[in-house]
């Protein structure tokens, strides 16, 4: 970089004339651009600006040539350009003409009032609910007509959903089931009440925390794929494509996420079930010295089939509000990459959201239904 | 730019031509697919060079070759005379700086506004203030021939041939001394691609570009460029003015410049 600092651009001040020298180029203006204003610019009435030893000049370096002139001229001086190369005045002719094309200020749109946000927060859950309803009559019609089915693509949406989730889904639960165990183990030790961490495992995991556990797992893995997936379609015009062969969008990609999600969650949720409640096993044994044989004794008595089935369910409810969600960003998307990510990461949020407002809305029927 | 004295020097061929980008023997291979099988070809500091051949003849790969964004299997790439083949990091952010490149898309940065955008490159390779970036970004725009209300707009907002035209006041943001352009005019309607066909002539006349450009468009082709390289087979078929070419026997040049639009485009 020496190399360049020796040539940098620069400006000598005499009493009437600017004499610029070294490279006008966007590399190596920086400086002189830095200590511009505190310069004492020749005071005269006439300046001569004299172009003659620069080496080499580029737009940024026309542009800020131009700037001293305008400086210089908002004194109210007469400027002359002197000794420029033919290419140089050329140049200045031409950025001077952009600039002044480039002068207008824009004007940026105002932020939105509180009013308009509230408003849009209004438009925003009527359009949702339009969503659902639209899901519903297409629901309706795949229920007349179920030859419509895309089967391969609910098969697919199965597999993806389904079976690649496994593992997360089975070590988080385990590791769910070690936890609850743990803090149990410890609190009924103290009673001498060892067994009953059979009733608070089974108890807490299936009625509650192994259906909400995997339906925010899948919030996070499908539901922003879903968000994404059709987000990035829309973005590429692919919605468009479906919707001018014929083909309802709705019905190609929603349906089958919707039924795929529908059928896999109870799946996962009693898969989870059973890991958690073997997780809680083996710490209990670890802990508290209660082997398998008396672990599952206890658990069937204390745990009823409706405690499980109550659990199982939550989770079409949980698939269905995960499924819309996230097809529903997906669908409103729009333009840009920073759209499909917004809309990925509200779908999260959102669907996370509901699904636990409705968990707590089940708690309130069961118990008022006395389950 | 304006001046001759290059950061580095490059070198001549017997013409006296600078010679800007050298390739010599170049190989590309995708899988089992020969893209290019021994591709020599030389760029000369000033002209507009259109590459032209059939889809699939790798026309953009070999642009990304020239640009960095792909290394050839084989064979050797001069820019500036550096070899690309192998070379550092460093060395290659420093030859970034010299060039423009005009994507196919415009890959305008889909969440700035067109001044954020055509001032990127400024802000990341300069220590230039920010009044100066988005001064000196207005008159890019400007340039570029975009209306001034255009800058506060995001890419979403933006016709096609105001995409390409905000992509270009980009690409010239650091003053490149050579323009990459990716079919410039594909998706313009007739009009605004013969005024970015106009732009672009513009431009180089006034700032001394080398324009580097993939195209399709046999309008700019006649309009434009200088010098026309043709790829077919995986190699040069003939690297020469319009007018050569179209009296040209060679049965891969007849076949692209003698069918009815070649002929109609001629005419014009």
């Amino acid at each position: 970089m020496s190399r360049q600092d020796s040539s940098q651009a620069e400006v000598e001040i005499k009493a009437d004339t600017l004499a610029c020298n070294g490279r006008w180029t966007v590399g190596d203006v920086a400086r002189l651009r830095a200590d511009m204003d505190e310069m004492a610019l020749p005071d005269a009435p006439v300046v001569t600006i004299d172009g003659a030893a620069i080496s080499a000049m580029d737009t940024t370096g026309a542009w800020l040539l131009l700037q001293f002139r305008q400086q210089l001229e908002a004194d109210g001086r007469k400027v002359i350009l002197a000794a420029f190369s033919a290419a140089h005045q050329r140049l200045l002719d031409y950025i001077a003409e952009e600039r002044r094309a480039a002068d207008k200020p824009t004007v940026r749109a105002p932020g939105k009032s509180w009013l308009e946000h509230w408003s849009s927060i209004v438009d925003d859950s009527i359009d949702f609910l339009a969503f659902v309803g639209e899901c519903v009559l297409a629901l309706l019609t795949a229920i007349r007509h179920p030859g419509r089915i895309r089967w391969r693509e609910l098969l697919d949406d199965i597999y993806h959903t389904g079976v690649n989730a496994l593992p997360i889904v089975g070590l988080l639960s385990f590791l769910m089931g070690v936890v609850i165990a743990y803090q149990g183990a410890v609190q009924l030790k103290t009673y001498g009440a060892n067994i009953y961490v059979a009733d608070l495992v089974g108890y807490s995991m299936l009625r509650e925390l192994a259906p909400l556990l995997t339906a925010i797992l899948i919030c996070g893995r499908t539901g922003s794929a879903y968000a994404a997936k059709i987000g990035t379609m829309k973005v590429r015009e692919e919605i468009a494509a479906l919707q001018t062969i014929g083909v309802p969008p709705i019905e190609l990609l929603v349906l089958p996420k919707l039924f795929a999600l529908i059928i896999v969650m109870p799946l996962l949720s009693v898969y989870a079930d059973i890991l958690s409640v073997f997780g809680g096993m083996v710490m209990a044994n670890a802990q508290l010295g209660i082997g398998f044989n008396a672990f599952l004794e206890r658990l069937e008595e204390a745990i009823t089939i409706s405690t499980f089935m109550i659990g199982i369910s939550k989770a079409p409810v949980f698939a269905a509000i995960i499924a819309i969600v996230g097809c529903y960003q997906g669908f409103k998307v729009e333009g840009s990459a920073e759209s499909v990510g917004r809309h990925t990461t509200i779908s999260v949020v959102q669907s996370i959201f509901m699904v636990i407002i409705v968990d707590a809305m089940f708690s309130i029927l069961f118990s008022m239904l006395g389950i | 730019m304006l001046t001759e004295p290059a950061l580095t020097a490059s070198p001549e061929d017997k013409a006296g031509h600078e010679v800007i980008i050298r390739m010599r023997g170049v190989r590309t291979v995708f899988g089992t697919r020969v893209i290019h099988n021994g591709v020599d070809l030389d760029v000369y500091r000033g002209e507009v060079l259109a590459l032209v051949g059939g889809s699939g003849s790798g026309k953009s790969t070999l642009m990304r070759e020239m640009i960095m964004l792909h290394s050839p299997d084989g064979g050797s790439v001069k820019l500036f005379d550096t070899e690309l083949v192998g070379i550092g990091a460093r060395e290659a952010q420093r030859l970034r700086r010299r060039l423009g490149v005009l994507f196919q898309q415009g890959a305008l940065f889909s969440g700035m506004t067109v001044l954020q955008n055509t001032g990127m490159p400024l802000r990341e390779h300069t220590r230039l203030d920010d009044v100066m970036i988005d001064a000196l970004a207005r008159v890019k725009i400007a340039q570029a021939g975009l209306p001034p209300e255009a800058a506060g707009l995001l890419p979403s907002e933006l016709s096609g041939g105001m995409i390409k035209r905000a992509a270009l006041a980009r690409a010239m943001a650091l003053d490149p001394e050579i323009l990459f352009l990716d079919e410039p005019t594909s998706g313009l309607d007739p009009t605004s691609a013969g005024a970015f066909d106009e732009l672009v002539l513009q431009l180089k006349d006034m700032l001394g570009l080398t324009v580097l450009m993939v195209t399709h468009d046999l309008d700019t082709l006649w309009r434009v460029a200088d010098r026309v390289a043709v790829l077919g087979d995986g190699k040069l078929q003939g690297v020469d003015t319009m007018d050569a070419l179209a009296k040209s026997t060679q049965p891969h040049i007849q076949e692209y410049f003698k069918g009815p639009r070649a002929r109609r485009a001629r005419e014009q």
